[in-house]
Parts: structure tokens; C-alpha cells; sequence
């Protein structure tokens, strides 16, 4: 995982920890634009189910993606509770839904592990890596996994 | 110096305008148009490349020039009389001169086997031409330019530093030094223009002037490389002062009639600031020349944010429109006149900010003069190839993106078109063919036509291909503009061999993508025997578009106005089904497909009554009419164009996003899509109104 590798390089490491699909996730904080409220989307046609549509942001259409469907659960319902976080990814702004944002999680490069290896989905396939919280663990979103190259149509 | 990254990107930003400058003068001195001052000014472009090469170490390019510049040197001097065969090497030198910039920009090795037979016909001009000073010195009753009429001539250089000179930390004493290293040298200072107070001396403002004598010198080139590097900052005058007169340039009349060193020279001539009016003489002749337009060099990226900072405004503007007519105040009236007032004005700043953008299509088809030759070259043909409306000015983005799909049409029309020199004199033509590209701007739109006076489209031909390549089925019945278009479907290519100049294995498919993408069209006429046009129809900008605001299904699109021809508000009289599915409009005696947007978008079918709805008669290239059906109109006006393809990816049948007046998002219409995508969309009928096929990064 040279991705992982990449992440440990650096002493300290910053977190958003959320929830999506009822489950903890995190995202390097450096990747993360802003996070804002739910609004309501123009919806695009031929549109996967996980793509909700684009929204306005200060002049730029940015597209949402549900992160709760994309990571293989339940679509989220989405309500003025939920939460959108703008992440920039490569050359691509994009939003991610999810349920909500816990808290920025300051951790020791050498606490993150790699995820055991168990029978493949689509949510492990887009974890980076894992990070033990006491009783609990959290899951780091490789946001380049999750969302795949750049500009790629498939055919 | 040559560590510094942004002194290369100065150095190539600048080469740029030296080789554009050089291809014209080529270009102009191929056309017959030669005189002392267009030689000059292509010598001054090799020259300015090989000088500044020289700082960045770039050896293949100082060399190449070198040559390239002693041969013009020659031809100013006509020592060298031009005739078709050195016109034509000049012309290729030109090319790699062109070609070693862009390998040196790109840090790539040089393509040696495309240099040394450029390089070898150009020396051999040398060979035969006297090479040294001595030889020369018999010729000088040609009357060149400035040939000198003696192998050590003197020559008198004065130049006035500006005060910038000296606060970019230049030294007038190492110049001097420079100069005095060159040969025997006799200096003098001009100090008449020191004030007479010391309050009043301010010892920055650069009030000397020196004269340099400097004896024993064969031209006046190693005199204007001293000053390559601060011809900006002072005002310089080289001037050729033979062994036995005093009296050099008129200019210098003051000078020398003043016959002590340090005597007053008091005319205007040796003013420091440059190019006040009698230094023209020399120093724009030598060097301002190339400068002659002035011009700002700005980072696009700054543009670009003003663009988009101005698309904003725009937004912006119509939000608050929209909000204070939804206010209802009372006594409104001043205040929507304000609003007026504030839209002009947006829309004019709009317009401004588009026009820095705007660039002329000159330098776009002096690249092509270049393909052409060499298309021209490959294929034993003759051709001549004319430009017209040059000036033309288009957005940027849109020069750019051309050059791909333009020089694959040169290639194309020469290859194909325009027919062996043996076949033309045959068929009773002129043995040069002529290729006419030309470019002029149609009521918000460019047209660009390449037009050829070849062999026009073989129709049956192309029919016979495309049914062989089982483009088309053998008992399809087409019309000539459906041949015509046959030539742009994929997988299509006419040339029996692959020649490696067109069949490169892309063909005029990726011609119409390339255009397609910029919102432009591709139109045919050909006759037979006669020739062929393509003309590209481009929107002026990319930025903004006209376009109607609809409602489809509760969602507010765009739909472009450049595509639509009417809308009707249908009868039931003028519809007839055909099947289930499929309904026809019968509009003025013609049948017309009707296409259920709505449908088409992947919205679920609400059944609605064609009769509700309003019917969008659009044109486009592959299909040639249709009609969309829409919901509701509401409107007419500029949208500001957002790409959707960087942060997400392409979507069938939308062409881009736009921001409305309550800061929502319209999704744009692409009409030719959607109106190609019929027939497969129909085909596959997919349930969900969910083409996998499409289906985006995300």
C-alpha cells in the first residue's frame, strides 16, 4: 500500500472523523475544501444512483455523491440535518453526503494500520487504512480509490 | 541564468513572436515582396533567437542560427541574390529554427537527421558565396543596406542610458569595456545635459551620454550583441562612419561637428529617453523594429479568473433582478431603470473581458502556410495556399484548439484533393493547385473555410467505402449530403494506402469531434471536378451562450439558440403517430421526428399530450431535422457556461451547466446529441431511462 506508506510519512496526521451508513470514516483533513449543509441538487440524467446531482458552489458546479451508497449501504435520505463535505481531490471538487461530522482526529503517523485483508467489497476496496480508538477503530476513505482516476468515462 | 525556469518561459514566450515574425517576412519575401527592410527584419528574428539561445546554453539552436543568420546575412547584403532554391531552403530553415525551439523548450535531444540537410544546403550557400571579410570588400558598390564599403570600417555608437539602466544594475563601464575589447576604440562623454546645481542632481537620472569610435570592425553585429541585453534601457545609435568622411548618419551630424570629446552636444538627437523621434533612424530599424506592436504579456490563468469573476457579475446581476421584482416595491420604476443601467454596464465589461481574449487567426495560419508546404513537399504536388482575413479575431481557446483539426483538413485537402500536377494540366487546370483558407466573422459566429480546387468528392466512391466498411447498409438511399458526412463517421478513410501524411490512423472523425467539442459545426460542398469546401462554423466565444431557458419536467435546462430554428406549439392536426412510440410533426409539407426530451433525460414518463407541450425545431449536422419536446419556454437570454467535465465527466446529451438568476444550477442542452443519440437510444431502450454506456467517473 504505497498509498498508506505515503500517509505515515509524516509525523501527525489530521482526521475528519463521519458517519456514513451508520459506520465510522475518516478523511485526511488536508483533503478536505469545506463542509456545508444539505442543499438541494440539480439532478443530472443518466446519472449513477450514488451521483445525487450538482450544486452552486460560489460559481462552481460542484457534483454529491451519497458516500453512504457509494461505499456499497443504503442511499441517505437527506434532510437539512445532513452534512456535504467539499473535498478536492486531484483536479476534481467534489461533494461527499453523509450522515454527519464527529470531530478532527489528531493521530501519531505510526497508530494508522493497514486493513487486515478479508473478503473484498466496495467499502474496503476505498479504505486506506485503519486507525484503533480505544474500544473502537476508524476506517481512513482513500478518496482516489473511492473515486477512481480522473475524468474517466467508462465505456 | 540558465537555472532560472521563469527566464526560459520569457525567452520562449519570446521566440514565439520572433518566429511568427520571421515566418512572415518569409512568407512575404516568398510572395515576391523583398526589400532591404523585410530582409532585415527576418535577419533581426534569427539573430534575437541565436543571441538569447546563447545565454541558455542552447548549443543546436546558437549553431543552427548562426548558419541560418550568416546565410541572410549574405542576402541583406546581396551578396546572395535570392532565387526560388534559396527561397525555399530559407523557408525549411525557418521551420527547424522553429522545430530546435520546440525541442529545446521541451528539453528534448534534436532530431539531427532533420537539421543536417537544412543545415548542409545552407552551408553550401556559403561555399559559394565569399565568406570572409577580404572577398567582400569588392561587392560593396551593390549598395546593400548597411554593407560596409571597407573591411575595417569605423563605427560610431552613442548611447544614453535611461535611469532604468542604472537601477537594474548595469554599468555604462563595463559596456564600455565590452566595446573597447571589440577593437581600437576612441570614447567620449556628452555631460551637457548635468544640471548646473549639485541640488539639482539626482546621479540615478542618467544624464551622460558616451560616443564610442571603435575602428577595425567587419559589421555592426558584435556592437548590438554588447548591447543585447540593455537595448531597453538606453538609447543606442550604431552608425558606419567610412575611413576618409566625418560625416556619418545625419543624426550624428551634431556629434561630430562637435569636434572635443568632452564638447557640448546639445540637440535632441541623444536624448536618453529611447525612441523619441530621431533616434528612429537607427535603433528601430536595428532593434525596435520587432517591437514594433505594443503588446501586454499577461498569464492566461489572470484572464481566466476575470472571466470568471465577470460571469459572476452577470449572475449575480440577474439574482438581483429576479429578487427585487419578486419584492414588489412600490415606485420601483428608478430603480429598475438603475438595474438597466447596471446590466449595460456588466455586459460591457463582459465584452471587454472577452475581447483580451480574443486573438487575431493570423499566427494560427501562418502555421498552416508551414503544413501546407510540407503536405505540398511529401505529396510532389504544387500548391499554393491562400489565407484571407487574417485579422479575424476568435477566442483563445478556440485558436488553440483548432490547429489539430485544421492541419489534419490542409493535409487532408492536399493529399486528397488537389490532384498530381500531371492530372491537373490534363483536366485543362492551372498545374499549382490553390487552397484558399479563410476566416470571417458571421453574426456572432466564425466562419472558416478551406476550400480546394482539386477533384471535388467522388461520391460514388465514398458510398462504395463506407458499404464495403459496412458503415451503411448497401441498400441505404442517401442523399449527397449524407455521403458528404460519410467522410466524418468513424473508421472512415478514402485514401487507398495509408499515405503517412492524412492516414495516420485518425481521420476526419476526430476532425469533427475536435470542432464539435468546441460548439462549432462542420458543413461540405464539393462538385466534381471542381473542387471542395469545408466550412467550420464556430461560436465567437465559449464563455457565454444564447439560450432558451425551458422547463422539463419541473427542471429548468438550456437549450442553445444557435441550434434552433422555431418552436411550434403543435396541433393535433399536424401529428401522426408512427407505432407506439414515435410521433411525427408535419410542418410546411415536411415530416419531422419528434424527440421526447423529457425521455430522453431519463426522466420517468409522465404521459403529457404532445399538444401541451411546445416542439423546438432544431438542425444540426448529422441529423437534419427534429423536433425536441419541452414543457414550457420561458425564456431568452446570455448564460455564462460551465464546463461540468472537470469535476465530474461527460454526460449524454448535456452539453455544460449554468448558473441562474436564484443561483441554481440549469443543465445545457447538447441538441446534436441528443438528436444523434436517438436512434441508439431508441435501440436499446433502456428501462430505467439509464444508459450504462454513459455512466460518469463518479
Amino acid at each position: 500500500m504505497s498509498q498508506l506508506a505515503e500517509l505515515q510519512k509524516s509525523e501527525r496526521l489530521e482526521f475528519v472523523t463521519l458517519v456514513a451508513g451508520g459506520q465510522n470514516f475518516c478523511i485526511e483533513i488536508k483533503q478536505i475544501r469545506e463542509i456545508r449543509r444539505w442543499t438541494p441538487v440539480t439532478v443530472l440524467p443518466h446519472s449513477p444512483d450514488h451521483v445525487l446531482g450538482v450544486i452552486n458552489l460560489r460559481g462552481a458546479v460542484i457534483p454529491i455523491i451519497d458516500l453512504a451508497a457509494k461505499l456499497g449501504f443504503a442511499k441517505i435520505m437527506p434532510t437539512e440535518r445532513h452534512v456535504i463535505i467539499i473535498i478536492a481531490v486531484e483536479d476534481r471538487i467534489i461533494g461527499l453526503l453523509v450522515e454527519s461530522v464527529s470531530e478532527i482526529l489528531g493521530v501519531d503517523a505510526h497508530t494508522v494500520r493497514e486493513t487486515p485483508r478479508g473478503p473484498e467489497d466496495t467499502t474496503t476496496r476505498a479504505i486506506l487504512g485503519i486507525i484503533p480508538l480505544g474500544d473502537d477503530m476508524t476506517k481512513i476513505i482513500s478518496l482516489s480509490a473511492l473515486l477512481g482516476p480522473t475524468n474517466q468515462v467508462a465505456a | 541564468m540558465t537555472g532560472d525556469p521563469t527566464m526560459r518561459d520569457v525567452f520562449f514566450e519570446e521566440c514565439e513572436d520572433l518566429i511568427a515574425a520571421l515566418t512572415e517576412g518569409l512568407t512575404a519575401m516568398r510572395d515576391g515582396r523583398t526589400d532591404s527592410e523585410t530582409v532585415n527584419a527576418v535577419f533581426r528574428a534569427v539573430h534575437s533567437v541565436k543571441g538569447a539561445a546563447g545565454a541558455f546554453a542552447l548549443d543546436d539552436l546558437v549553431g543552427f542560427a548562426h548558419t541560418f543568420e550568416t546565410v541572410l546575412d549574405h542576402v541583406r547584403s546581396q551578396r546572395l541574390a535570392l532565387d526560388d532554391r534559396i527561397l525555399h531552403v530559407l523557408q525549411r530553415s525557418g521551420d527547424v529554427l522553429a522545430d530546435l525551439i520546440d525541442t529545446a523548450r521541451e528539453d528534448l535531444p534534436t532530431n539531427q537527421a532533420q537539421v543536417d540537410p537544412v543545415m548542409a544546403d545552407l552551408q553550401s550557400f556559403l561555399g559559394d558565396a565569399p565568406a570572409d571579410a577580404e572577398d567582400f570588400v569588392f561587392e560593396a558598390l551593390t549598395l546593400a543596406f548597411d554593407a560596409p564599403d571597407d573591411a575595417t570600417s569605423t563605427y560610431v555608437v552613442t548611447f544614453a542610458p535611461s535611469a532604468a539602466f542604472y537601477t537594474s544594475g548595469n554599468d555604462p563601464v563595463l559596456i564600455i569595456a565590452a566595446l573597447q575589447a571589440l577593437g581600437p576604440t576612441r570614447v567620449s562623454v556628452d555631460t551637457s545635459r548635468l544640471p548646473t546645481s549639485l541640488e539639482e542632481l539626482h546621479w540615478q537620472d542618467g544624464l551622460l551620454s558616451w560616443r564610442v569610435e571603435i575602428d577595425g570592425l567587419g559589421s555592426d553585429l558584435p556592437i548590438l550583441e554588447v548591447f543585447e541585453f540593455v537595448d531597453d534601457l538606453c538609447a543606442l545609435q550604431v552608425s558606419l562612419r567610412s575611413a576618409d568622411t566625418d560625416i556619418p548618419d545625419p543624426p550624428q551630424a551634431g556629434t561630430t561637428a562637435a569636434a572635443t570629446a568632452d564638447d557640448v552636444v546639445d540637440t535632441p538627437s541623444v536624448d536618453p529617453q529611447p525612441d523619441t523621434g530621431d533616434q528612429k533612424a537607427r535603433s528601430a530599424q536595428d532593434r525596435g523594429g520587432s517591437r514594433a506592436a505594443t503588446s501586454l504579456r499577461v498569464d492566461p490563468e489572470r484572464i481566466d479568473r476575470l472571466i470568471n469573476a465577470v460571469g459572476e457579475l452577470i449572475i449575480n446581476q440577474s439574482v438581483i433582478s429576479q429578487r427585487l421584482q419578486q419584492a414588489n416595491l412600490p415606485n420601483a420604476a428608478e430603480l429598475f431603470a438603475d438595474l438597466d443601467d447596471y446590466k449595460l454596464l456588466a455586459r460591457e465589461i463582459q465584452e471587454g473581458v472577452m475581447a483580451i481574449r480574443a486573438q487575431p487567426v493570423k499566427p494560427l495560419f501562418q502555421r498552416m502556410l508551414r503544413i501546407a508546404r510540407e503536405a505540398a513537399d511529401a505529396t510532389g504536388k504544387l500548391v499554393e495556399l491562400i489565407t484571407e482575413g487574417d485579422a479575424t479575431e476568435v477566442d483563445k481557446t478556440v485558436v488553440e484548439r483548432l490547429a489539430d483539426p485544421l492541419t489534419h483538413m490542409i493535409r487532408n485537402a492536399i493529399d486528397h484533393g488537389i490532384e498530381p500536377p500531371d492530372n491537373r494540366a490534363a483536366a485543362g487546370k492551372n498545374r499549382q493547385g490553390k487552397l484558399r483558407l479563410a476566416a470571417r466573422q458571421r453574426s456572432g459566429s466564425i466562419v472558416i473555410e478551406i476550400a480546394d480546387d482539386g477533384a471535388g468528392l467522388n461520391r460514388p466512391k465514398i458510398r462504395e467505402i463506407a458499404v464495403s466498411k459496412g458503415l451503411v447498409a448497401e441498400d441505404a438511399q442517401l442523399s449527397e449530403t449524407e455521403i458528404d458526412h460519410l467522410l466524418f463517421a468513424p473508421g472512415f478513410s478514402t485514401a487507398k494506402e495509408v499515405t503517412n501524411l492524412s492516414g495516420r490512423g485518425v481521420g476526419m472523425d476526430v476532425v469533427k469531434t475536435a470542432i464539435t467539442a468546441l460548439g462549432g459545426r462542420v458543413a461540405i460542398t464539393s462538385q466534381f471536378g471542381q473542387g471542395t469546401t469545408f466550412s467550420i462554423t464556430l461560436p465567437l466565444t465559449l464563455a457565454v451562450m444564447d439560450g432558451m431557458i425551458i422547463n422539463l419536467g419541473g427542471q429548468t435546462m438550456v437549450v442553445p439558440i444557435s441550434s434552433i430554428l422555431e418552436t411550434v406549439r403543435p396541433k393535433a392536426a399536424d401529428l401522426s403517430q408512427i407505432g407506439l412510440n414515435n410521433t411525427l410533426l408535419r410542418i410546411r409539407g415536411e415530416y419531422v421526428p419528434i424527440i421526447d426530451l423529457a425521455e430522453r433525460m431519463g426522466q420517468s414518463a409522465t404521459p403529457r399530450e404532445m399538444t401541451d407541450r411546445v416542439l423546438l425545431l432544431i438542425q444540426t449536422d448529422s441529423v437534419p431535422q427534429c423536433a425536441l419536446a419541452v414543457d414550457d419556454i420561458f425564456d431568452q437570454r446570455q448564460v455564462v457556461v460551465k464546463s461540468m467535465q472537470g469535476n465530474y465527466g461527460e454526460i449524454s446529451g448535456i452539453s455544460g451547466a449554468t448558473i441562474l438568476g436564484d443561483g441554481k444550477i440549469a443543465l445545457i442542452i447538447d441538441p446534436e446529441a441528443v438528436a444523434q443519440g436517438n436512434t441508439a437510444y431508441a435501440a436499446t431502450n433502456s428501462q430505467n431511462g439509464r444508459d450504462v454506456s454513459y455512466v460518469a467517473a463518479c
